[in-house]
């Protein structure tokens, strides 16, 4: 029996430019078809719904989600959806990245981002290299593992990125692997959600320059490996989810709520200024 | 509904999945996820010669989706089919 | 509302700074991301003052590269934006030049130049960022840029900085330097319906029927923002009409031979030169900024010694007005190029006027203005 079928997530993806650039089994695509569910299961106004990417592989998840949607310069994507967070409080901003993005060249901007509590939501896709320029080490590369640029092993320290985020001040942290599909949608859905910044680290398999380098096998093999040893422990002190433990712990680690940079802006000015403060409405 | 796909649809009597073959990539994913064991691989090439998985035992599928969950190129998915639709088939 | 009057009507005595800060409100600025750095902070202190009562927004960003795109985040939300800087924050922006000029960001960026290279020194004037604004990002690209000469120029032309912004779509720089921006002088602000002010104009277009690069009349594209229904894709990427990315050597040709082309070809609508006793005179002294006010001193000083010597200062530095330039050179048999550096401009005029042309220089390294005695002596040496 033949039919002519448009998958379920189809109306949120932009259709003309399917199929994408990733690699067979390049996590990114399963975390964007995860990120699609949470969209219809949160209901969001898609006119309220803006992507911002930096530059790399999950940088180029902007130029597939069918929103309004920037795909920026490296790095500072982060510091691009701050001033349009601020400028549209009744939006939602979704920053979606790597991990070189977001913790090499945009480190500064990621902590400071978390700092302010900025209403925003970054998904930050680790696939421990920089897949786009050829698999060069990252801040994520674990130890000893081979990377274009490190060609001996890697040697230097690898950041703990969950607690990165929480020490500079995430009001909700997850982190979760593309195998826990549906864990992942569900904070996803959480983090669209939340009221400040919101960050979730997906662990994704890279086969092409990671694994491959690696001698790891395909990409299913990370899979099966994060279905056998990723241990669930919600609530967990981030300190303590560092993965050069050589333990996998994922779940949601830190969910509260804070006043927004916006929100304590407008707290400021109202006590220091009273009548004569008028808010930033953007362009209303 | 895109005219381009080609879709293949293999029936069972709880559920089925859809595959769009233009776009997969032959991962494996949803071969190796499916909670029933379903879906199998085949020498099958796609015209830009990724193997295709095929619903090779159509009666274990219960149209759940968790294939269409995982695929990264938004090639298949699961759905679950109605009664009536059920003993038709 | 708020008690505070947005435009400050009146006659005010402030600095270039302040004057810069004040026309970027009277020119509808709402969102302004900077990071602090000498000599320029005066003008985001002022905006931090003035826009929590005026309904704008301010950030003091983590650092210049966060500064330059973050209100380009705010301007495609709708908003009018700019950021502040002075020397090797200038150099950090750089990125975000570029960022801008692709994804056709309407934008400006003060700089209040400062004697470089690297810190140099961050207290004293230059004009030693002039090829910087021009060529400082990587790849091909046009940018406009404006010299004021004083307080009451940092506001009439801040207003004429946003009005080109969101008229060609490209990134707009206003080349202060360390004496405009801390020089006191007398600023009449006018009503508010006496400045001219381009309002931000956004697409009619229906969803489906609107292409964010495709030029559907002159040859800029027109606007749009998030939340309109677009589902707008924007990438620094080379881009097809759409907005894809177009990863081929036509679509960049296409692209870029366009950004360029939208502004050089309308050098006569942006440009503003200002020339004096230019007609049969014996040597026309060229300069822009600060220096053109030393200029028009040494001029008279010159007059009153007998040379016929006359002034064209540079208002508009980038789009470079080839044919005002050459328009000089046919009515002098001299010209002496006069700015703050080691010779950027006068390079520029020199491409103009071709190689046997008599074209003489007067600079210095920054770090202080050019003595008017040097000048006089030089068009006195050169028209004698």
């Amino acid at each position: 029996m033949t039919e002519i079928k448009a998958h379920p997530v189809d109306g949120l993806l932009r259709t003309d430019r399917i199929p994408h650039i990733w690699c067979p089994g390049c996590g990114v695509g399963t975390s964007v078809n995860c990120f699609t569910r949470a969209i219809e299961k949160v209901g969001m106004d898609l006119d309220k719904l803006h992507v911002v990417s930096g530059i790399g592989c999950t940088g180029r998840v902007a130029g597939y989600i069918n929103v309004d949607s920037f795909h920026t310069t490296h790095g500072r994507a982060l510091a691009f959806a701050t001033g349009l967070s601020l400028s549209r409080p009744d939006s939602k901003v979704v920053v979606y990245s790597g991990d070189g993005d977001l913790t090499a060249i945009g480190g500064n901007h990621l902590i400071h981002a978390a700092r302010r509590n900025v209403d925003m939501t970054v998904i930050c896709v680790n696939n421990y290299t920089y897949g786009m320029t050829g698999g060069q080490v990252t801040p994520t590369t674990p130890d000893k593992a081979l990377a274009s640029t490190a060609p001996f092993g890697n040697y230097e320290y690898t950041f703990n990125v969950p607690h990165l985020a929480v020490s500079s001040g995430a009001t909700y942290v997850a982190r979760w692997t593309v195998f826990h599909v549906r864990q992942l949608t569900r904070a996803m859905t959480k983090a669209l959600r939340h009221k400040g910044f919101s960050f979730i680290e997906v662990l994704s398999p890279c086969p092409t320059l990671y694994m491959r380098r690696n001698k790891l096998g395909a990409a299913v093999n990370l899979m099966e490996y994060f279905k056998e040893n990723a241990v669930v422990q919600d609530g967990a002190d981030t300190a303590t989810v560092g993965l050069e433990s050589g333990e996998t712990i994922i779940g949601e680690f830190v969910n509260v709520r804070k006043p927004t940079l916006k929100e304590c802006y407008e707290e400021r000015m109202s006590e220091a200024l009273g009548d004569e403060f008028v808010p930033y409405e953007g362009d209303k | 509904m895109s005219s381009k796909n080609d879709s293949t649809t293999e029936t069972s009597p709880k559920g089925t999945v859809v595959l769009n073959e233009e776009r997969c990539k032959g991962c494996t994913y949803c071969v190796r996820f499916c909670p029933t064991g379903a879906l199998e691989m085949t020498d099958r090439l796609n015209p830009k010669g990724y193997r295709l998985p095929t619903l090779a035992h159509p009666e274990k599928c219960n149209g759940c989706d968790l294939c269409g969950m995982y695929c990264p190129d938004f090639a298949i998915y699961g759905k679950r089919l109605k009664k009536k639709q059920q003993e038709e088939e | 509302m708020g008690k505070s009057k947005i435009v400050d009507t009146g006659i005010h005595f402030i600095d270039g700074n302040m004057a810069c800060a004040e026309g970027a409100i009277a020119a509808g600025c709402r969102f302004v991301s900077g990071y602090p750095i000498t000599p320029s902070t005066e003008v985001v202190e002022h905006i931090a003052k003035r826009f929590p009562k005026i309904g704008g927004m301010f950030i003091q960003m983590e650092d210049e590269l966060a500064a330059s795109i973050c209100f380009q985040g705010a301007v495609w939300s709708g908003v009018k934006g700019m950021t502040v800087t002075s020397g090797p924050g200038f150099s950090l922006m750089m990125e975000h030049v570029g960022l801008a000029a692709m994804l056709e960001t309407p934008c400006v960026f003060i700089n209040v130049q400062r004697a470089g290279p690297s810190t140099g020194l961050p207290t004293a004037p230059a004009q030693q960022d002039i090829m910087q604004a021009r060529w400082g990002s990587h790849g091909d690209y046009e940018i406009i840029a404006l010299s004021p000469s004083s307080p009451q120029e940092c506001f009439d032309y801040m207003v004429t900085c946003f009005n080109l912004s969101e008229k060609y779509r490209c990134p707009v720089f206003f080349m202060l330097d360390e004496t405009v921006g801390h020089m006191h002088g007398k600023v009449n602000i006018p009503e508010a319906d006496q400045i001219d002010v381009r309002p931000r104009i956004n697409t009619q277009r229906p969803p489906g029927q609107y292409n964010p690069y495709e030029v559907y009349e002159g040859s800029v594209p027109e606007m749009v923002k998030v939340g309109m229904g677009h589902r707008i894709h924007l990438t620094g990427l080379t881009h097809d009409e759409k907005g894809y990315p177009a990863m081929n050597a036509d679509a960049q040709q296409k692209l870029v031979t366009r950004l360029c082309s939208k502004v050089l070809d309308n050098v006569d609508d942006i440009s503003i030169i200002q020339s004096d006793d230019v007609e049969e005179s014996d040597v026309v002294v060229i300069s822009y900024g600060i220096t053109s006010r030393i200029v028009e001193h040494a001029a008279e000083l010159a007059r009153a010694q007998g040379a016929k010597v006359g002034t064209t200062r540079l208002v508009t530095i980038w789009p470079f007005n080839d044919k005002a330039v050459a328009e000089v050179a046919s009515k002098t048999k001299n010209i002496i190029v006069a700015e703050m550096n080691l010779g950027q401009i006068v390079n520029e005029v020199r491409r103009v006027t071709g190689p046997t042309f008599p074209i003489h220089f007067v600079g210095n390294a920054g770090g202080r203005t050019i003595d008017p005695q040097i000048i006089v002596e030089k068009i006195l040496e050169v028209s004698r």
